[in-house]
């Protein structure tokens, strides 16, 4: 097994190295002059001259691929150069605000989607069936930003139960930050209060987000379950005398969700890309907000910065699914070697 | 070995009728299916593809799928009718050894954990007593590694391991009765001899009954005492393996044992094909296909009658047959 994840985490390198690239030339293809923004509207040729030449963009762009990947390798990524402070300082903050968002609607698209699923297939073309196919349906194609202003309406400003905007109200404050994740640290500063507002901002994001997942979720391990109920040792379990629940809750579904679990780990590229929209709206101070500044500011430092680090933690998120469909099917790690 | 038993047999089949709707109509899968196997005995239920021997497997072992029903009959366990009163604690009292064992058992569970799975609903002790009664079972099979396998994954055994496996497992709550659907049909040849020795062994020193379902008469006559011939589900005639073999009294017996005395059943030699089950012919469902039919073949079914020595047969004529 160790062998395994090892393997998993040698593979991931490759596929990083090629982002740090890849990236590097996207940022640097597209239009816009960083140095004519930086320099401002007013400025000199000769000042956004200056600028250029101090930040290394006046050298032919191979040079800078080379400068570039050999600071990421030194662990350095920079400073904005919008706002001069260096990067990583500045998505440190964000980072945590954009994962507990998405773990927590990963979490939902999970929980809900597999029974789901299982309950849809064991009542293959019944009514609770066709209800899971018309969320699976409508869970894809409803646009998020739509289904958030909608929620909003309702929730926050209809009925005033679940807030508008933002990740915690401001008399509140915030427990002191150890994880980033607040839901964590709020717990582990003992303040309940804390916990509960975290919470209840979550709620909305997180279910905007979580939708398309759960409707994919729902769908693969329905198809799953009915593949695997076709099965032979179904059968048997069923003449030997296995109880209904296990059979179908332990038995089938932990050979239905193998497909599920590949499923779960593509998902979450979609969430942290779907989760740009909705922080927007909902005025999420993460990532995807920082990103949809660094865009608009032409600042290219913080952009290869929020990539690589999506990039990582995307990477992260697939070899840990790897190791867990290798923990839920033997085969997998033994195949592999 | 006894031939026919002391006593009331473990399982009887009485009247037995299977109806499954399709979207071709009614299947009468199975119509008046009766025979029993005696205690400490073994019957084999013989016939083709499309006999309805599954049906029959899955509403012994209570696993009849959706859409059907049972218009009559009765199966009868230890004397309680298991279609109707099926107390949780005969799945136990009957074990089973599955047709196929490289499908049959979950892929991403451990062996053990799968087998104690059953015993931990239908047998009577702790985990501790049930795992050591399996590691007895699994020596008893002549598993490689006894204490090991528990601890494997299917995909860890080879075929034959598998089916010995499967073996310890339907014995492992204590049955009265083993129900074994084909199980070598799926090993090569020098296995399947091993393993209905095996099972033919472990059956008779623990005095258990044995149903045994298969398509081969060579298998049949190596494991069973008793054999029901299975004919577009009916039963067309039934008695002592050795007589019947050798002396077939049904029309379509006696014509199976001609193709292929020693060899699985093959219908190259007799004329016409096996009835769709939604389309079965009136009167006897062999009739079409009988070069000794009659007029009134095509009335009333015929009902098994009684012959010596324990044999019956499901045709008036089969005396008047044997001449043609």
């Amino acid at each position: 097994m160790a062998r395994y994840i090892l393997r998993r985490v040698l593979l991931a390198l490759p596929a990083l190295f090629g982002l740090v690239l890849l990236t590097f030339v996207l940022t640097r293809v597209i239009p816009g002059d960083p140095a004519a923004t930086l320099a401002g509207d007013s400025a000199t040729p000769a000042q956004i001259a200056d600028i250029r030449a101090r930040y290394g963009l006046d050298r032919p762009i191979w040079e800078q691929a080379l400068v570039h990947v050999k600071q990421v390798l030194t662990g350095d990524l920079g400073s904005s150069i919008f706002s001069g402070r260096p990067v990583i300082e500045e998505i440190g903050f964000r980072l945590p605000a954009t994962l507990e968002l998405t773990f927590f609607a990963l979490f939902l698209a999970t929980a809900i989607g597999i029974p789901l699923g299982v309950v849809a297939a064991l009542n293959h073309n019944g009514p609770v069936d066709q209800l899971v196919r018309l969320i699976s349906v409508g869970g894809l194609a409803i646009a998020s930003f739509w289904l958030a202003l909608m929620l909003q309406l309702v929730f926050a400003m209809e009925w005033d139960v679940l807030p508008l905007r933002g990740r915690v109200e401001v008399e509140l404050g915030t427990p002191p930050l150890r994880t980033g994740f607040l839901l964590i640290d709020s717990l582990l500063a003992g303040r309940l209060d804390q916990f509960r507002d975290a919470l209840w901002h979550l709620v909305l994001p997180a279910v905007t987000l979580c939708l398309p997942g759960l409707a994919s979720i729902a769908r693969f391990t329905r198809s799953g379950m009915l593949e695997m109920l076709q099965k032979d040792f179904v059968l048997y379990a069923r003449a030997a005398g296995y109880g209904r629940f296990r059979l179908y809750a332990i038995y089938v579904l932990r050979n239905a969700v193998t497909v599920t679990v590949t499923q779960i780990g593509l998902l979450f590229g979609a969430l942290i890309s779907g989760a740009v929209a909705v922080e927007a709206i909902y005025d999420w101070p993460g990532l995807g907000t920082y990103a949809v500044q660094a865009i608009l500011s032409a600042d290219y430092k913080a952009l290869l910065a929020v990539t690589l680090v999506v990039g990582v933690v995307y990477a992260a998120v697939n070899v840990l699914v790897d190791v867990v469909q290798a923990l839920v099917d033997p085969r997998v790690a033994e195949d592999i070697r | 070995m006894s031939i026919m038993g002391e006593g009331r047999p473990v399982l009887s089949v009485e009247n037995l009728a299977v109806h499954i709707r399709t979207d071709a109509g009614v299947a009468r899968i199975l119509d008046d299916v009766t025979f029993a196997v005696p205690r400490g005995g073994a019957l084999g239920v013989v016939g083709e593809s499309g006999c309805g021997k599954s049906t029959l497997l899955r509403a012994i072992l209570g696993i009849l799928p959706r859409g059907a029903t049972v218009p009559k009959g009765a199966v009868l366990f230890e004397d309680r009718d298991i279609l109707t009163d099926r107390a949780a604690s005969a799945r136990g009292r009957i074990g089973f050894i599955p047709q196929d064992p490289y499908l049959s058992l979950n892929p991403v569970f451990r062996a053990g954990d799968q087998f104690l799975e059953i015993m931990r609903r239908h047998a009577p002790g702790s985990r501790r007593d049930h795992r050591d009664t399996l590691v007895e079972l699994f020596r008893a099979v002549q598993l490689p590694d006894p204490g090991g396998a528990l601890a494997k994954y299917p995909h860890q055994f080879s075929g034959g391991q598998r089916q010995r496996l499967l073996i310890a497992a339907a014995l492992a709550c204590e049955p009265a009765l083993v129900v074994a659907d084909e199980p070598t049909t799926a090993l090569d040849v020098t296995t399947q001899r091993e393993i209905l020795g095996l099972l033919r062994q472990l059956t008779t020193e623990r005095g258990l009954s044995l149903l045994f379902v298969t398509h081969d008469f060579g298998v049949l006559a190596a494991v069973c005492d008793q054999v029901a011939v299975l004919y577009a589900g009916r039963v067309a005639e039934t008695g002592p393996t050795r007589a019947v073999l050798d002396d077939p009294q049904h029309p379509y017996a006696r014509m199976l044992l001609a193709c292929h005395p020693d060899r699985a059943v093959d219908l190259l030699g007799i004329p016409g094909t096996v009835p769709a089950a939604t389309a079965q012919p009136p009167g006897c469902r062999f009739h079409p296909r009988c070069p000794a039919s009659r007029a009134d073949c095509a009335g009333v079914p015929p009902p098994l009658l009684p012959l010596a020595a324990g044999r019956a047969v499901a045709c008036p004529y089969h005396a008047e047959a044997m001449l043609g």
